[in-house]
């Protein structure tokens, strides 16, 4: 055996245990629930039979699956382009901060290591209608009418919204911030001994290096938004995605199927159309991003 | 090799010993319910005294979060890990009878005539599948008009007249509701919550007093959406859209509001005394709900105690003997005093006559009706949602209530196919 056999050997030998247990937590549960998704398994019933695709036809025909398809696809449409753009945008003004750099960081990222679930039942209080609510007595100080914000199926989705946009910009930001620091800053001299502005620099240079960043945000908070589940779960009325399933995801939906309504089959179901939604999207992201990132 | 000789001789004499199961004395069951505190500590109580009873049979209690209790049966007594004796609401009977959770209690010690005897006419009613039943309660439960007596006397009404009809209970909201600059309600006259009592009370008291049948004789059909449930329903959510009096999740919710002192009546049941004695400085009252051109009417409600499908000889006739105890006439008192929940038998509710507020609650069983529910969590979320389409999207109250009805109809339909 060679000395490169070997030391391959070792390595695989070390991943062996990760793999298994990758294996056996995932991957085997994965294949489980795809089986399952084929048949009428529900915990209030004593038989499972094997059904075909009925279990998919029945959610695709259910009105409040669909609707919480179209509800996931505002959180992650509206959602992750709004977070790295804003990121984005403070990373670019936290770079050119000369002091207190640290402690601007420490507030954006503070939301984000925060339990999503404090940060969640803090900001249900704070959206409360008066008077309890801080942000209705925001509004009332500035003469503004009060809003019903998670109380109206028109405002519920864009609030629970916001909140997220808010947490997830902490993490953002941190990546782009480490993403600029990276640029050799020999680049940027040139670029401006040459005698270019700072707008095209930051076109020009700033932003194609970051590319790569950029990308891997947009899977990153993609995913992150199509999966939306515990901020809903929290601040909408009664855990329900309510008013009128206006805030509900996706993700709240197979909960409710499986562990509300017992109803696994279904959920399986459910579970494998949202999994092939995230997948389609990060393939077109990646299809799409990465031509672009070939400069 | 010795040293090892008195192990496996204990080893076999413990296997001889489960093998034959006459030789083991003790027979031990479990008994399951939600963690509510004042009820698992009156359980520990009497499993107590019936071991004392019965030194051959051990009880053990377990408790799991209200949040989880279901989804914990669930998946326990299909895979035979389950409890013995089952705590469960009545409203989830149809559906735990028809997923083979629980077994008919024996005829023998459980017939007709023992439910006719001894409970209340609902309870005999729900617990009936078939000809056969599946359950037995401790207490029942009623619901009441609760108010705030402080309130009362600020708004200049006396704490001792409560409202007594649909009418009056309109007119003091009206006077009780407070408002800010801007048109804001800051104190609801009437809390109106309709995933909380709001909906039983739409579903088994409104509909009635205004002449509609909520569901026919077998609750197989959902009768409530003609022209006089639609009037009751109006009646309900006007008092949200036009009175403006009160809105679903005011302060997070009904109890939260009251108990706040920002609501000043609400619609609520008998399990509620115990937290609202525990409020400081909550001076409250309560009353019998409001009639409607002299029809009252009341919901009933029950938690329960079944035997789990599956347990047989010694372990059965234990879960039968605890059965019996935990829901005798001695118990159902204990269980009032320090529950809170009425007595399931009507002729214990006579000592408490003069109890100002246990006897209101008492007077709502004569009215009372229980629904019979064939998904209880789905058809209040029905509920629920009509009255939200109403206040929220304006929707015209018979429209949406039929629409209601309709959706109402295929779960019950989907669930008897």
């Amino acid at each position: 055996m060679t000395l490169a056999t070997k030391r391959a050997m070792t390595a695989y030998a070390f991943l062996a245990l990760p793999l298994a247990f990758f294996l056996a937590v995932r991957f085997g549960p994965m294949l489980y629930m795809m089986g399952r998704s084929l048949t009428s398994w529900g915990l209030l019933r004593k038989t499972s039979s094997f059904v075909g695709l009925g279990n998919f036809r029945e959610i695709l025909a259910d009105p409040v699956f669909l609707q919480s398809l179209s509800n996931t696809a505002k959180y992650a449409v509206f959602g992750a382009p709004a977070v790295i753009a804003l990121s984005l945008g403070i990373a670019l003004l936290l770079d050119l901060v000369p002091r207190g750099k640290g402690a601007y960081r420490l507030i954006y990222v503070l939301p984000y290591i925060t339990p999503i679930v404090a940060v969640s039942w803090v900001w249900r209080w704070m959206f409360q209608s008066p008077p309890l609510g801080v942000v209705n007595a925001g509004l009332a100080a500035l003469g503004l009418p009060a809003q019903e914000f998670l109380n109206s199926p028109r405002q519920a989705l864009p609030s629970i919204l916001a909140v997220n946009v808010w947490v997830e910009l902490g993490y953002c930001t941190t990546v782009f911030l480490a993403g600029i620091q990276t640029i050799p800053s020999e680049v940027v001299e040139a670029a401006r001994i040459d005698g270019a502005s700072a707008r095209q620099v930051l076109r020009k240079i700033v932003l194609p290096l970051l590319a790569p960043v950029t990308f891997f945000l947009a899977v990153m908070e993609g995913i992150q938004f199509l999966r939306i589940f515990t901020q809903v779960y929290n601040m909408s009325m009664q855990a329900t995605g309510g008013p009128l399933n206006s805030t509900k995801s996706a993700a709240l939906f197979i909960y409710q199927k499986a562990f509300v309504n017992f109803e696994m089959g279904l959920a399986s179901a459910a579970s494998l159309v949202l999994f092939a939604i995230i997948m389609a999207v990060t393939l077109v992201q990646i299809r799409v991003l990465d031509k672009k990132l070939n400069y | 090799m010795n040293r090892f000789r008195p192990i496996a001789a204990a080893l076999i004499a413990l296997l001889a010993l489960s093998a034959f199961p006459a030789f083991a004395e003790k027979v031990s069951i479990t008994y399951w319910q939600y963690f509510y505190q004042s009820k698992v500590d009156l359980m520990n109580q009497l499993i107590e005294n019936f071991e004392k009873a019965n030194p051959d049979i051990d009880v053990e209690q377990v408790t799991f979060p209200y949040e989880s209790y279901q989804q914990k049966v669930a998946a326990a007594i299909p895979a035979g890990e389950g409890p013995d004796v089952v705590n469960l609401f009545y409203g989830w009977l149809p559906l735990w009878v028809k997923s083979g959770y629980i077994q008919a209690l024996p005829q023998s010690d459980f017939s007709a005539d023992y439910f006719k005897k001894g409970f209340y006419p609902f309870v005999a009613e729900s617990v009936n599948f078939g000809g056969k039943n599946y359950s037995v309660p401790t207490a029942v439960r009623t619901l009441a008009l609760i108010y705030n007596k402080r309130l009362f006397r600020e708004a200049g009404l006396d704490p001792a007249k409560p409202p007594k009809t649909l009418e009056e209970l309109a007119a003091y909201a009206k006077k009780l509701s407070k408002y800010d600059a801007k048109g804001n309600l800051v104190q609801a006259g009437l809390l109106m919550q309709p995933n909380g009592q709001g909906h039983v009370w739409i579903r088994e008291v409104l509909f009635r007093q205004f002449g509609a049948t909520p569901y026919s004789a077998d609750g197989r059909k959902v009768t409530y959406a003609d022209a006089k449930g639609a009037q009751a329903f109006k009646w309900y959510t006007d008092l949200v859209t036009k009175d403006k009096v009160g809105y679903p999740n005011f302060s997070t919710d009904d109890v939260t509001a009251f108990k706040a002192q920002v609501g000043a009546m609400n619609v609520d049941g008998s399990f509620r005394i115990a937290t609202l004695n525990a409020v400081k400085d909550l001076e409250w009252g309560v009353a019998e709900l409001p009639s409607y051109k002299g029809v009252k009417s009341n919901f009933a409600s029950f938690w329960t105690h079944s035997i789990a499908s599956g347990v047989e000889g010694k372990k059965l006739e234990a879960s039968v003997k605890f059965l019996k105890y935990i829901t005798s006439a001695e118990v159902q008192e204990l269980w009032l005093q320090k529950v809170g929940e009425l007595p399931a038998t009507p002729s214990l509710s006579a000592k408490y006559k003069a109890d100002p507020v246990i006897s209101v609650f008492l007077n709502g069983l004569g009215p009372a009706h229980a629904t019979s529910y064939v998904d209880e969590a789905g058809q209040r979320a029905i509920l629920v949602d009509a009255v939200d389409e109403v206040n929220l999207k304006g929707g015209d109250p018979a429209a949406v209530l039929k629409a209601a009805a309709a959706k109402e109809q295929k779960l019950i339909d989907d669930f008897w196919k």
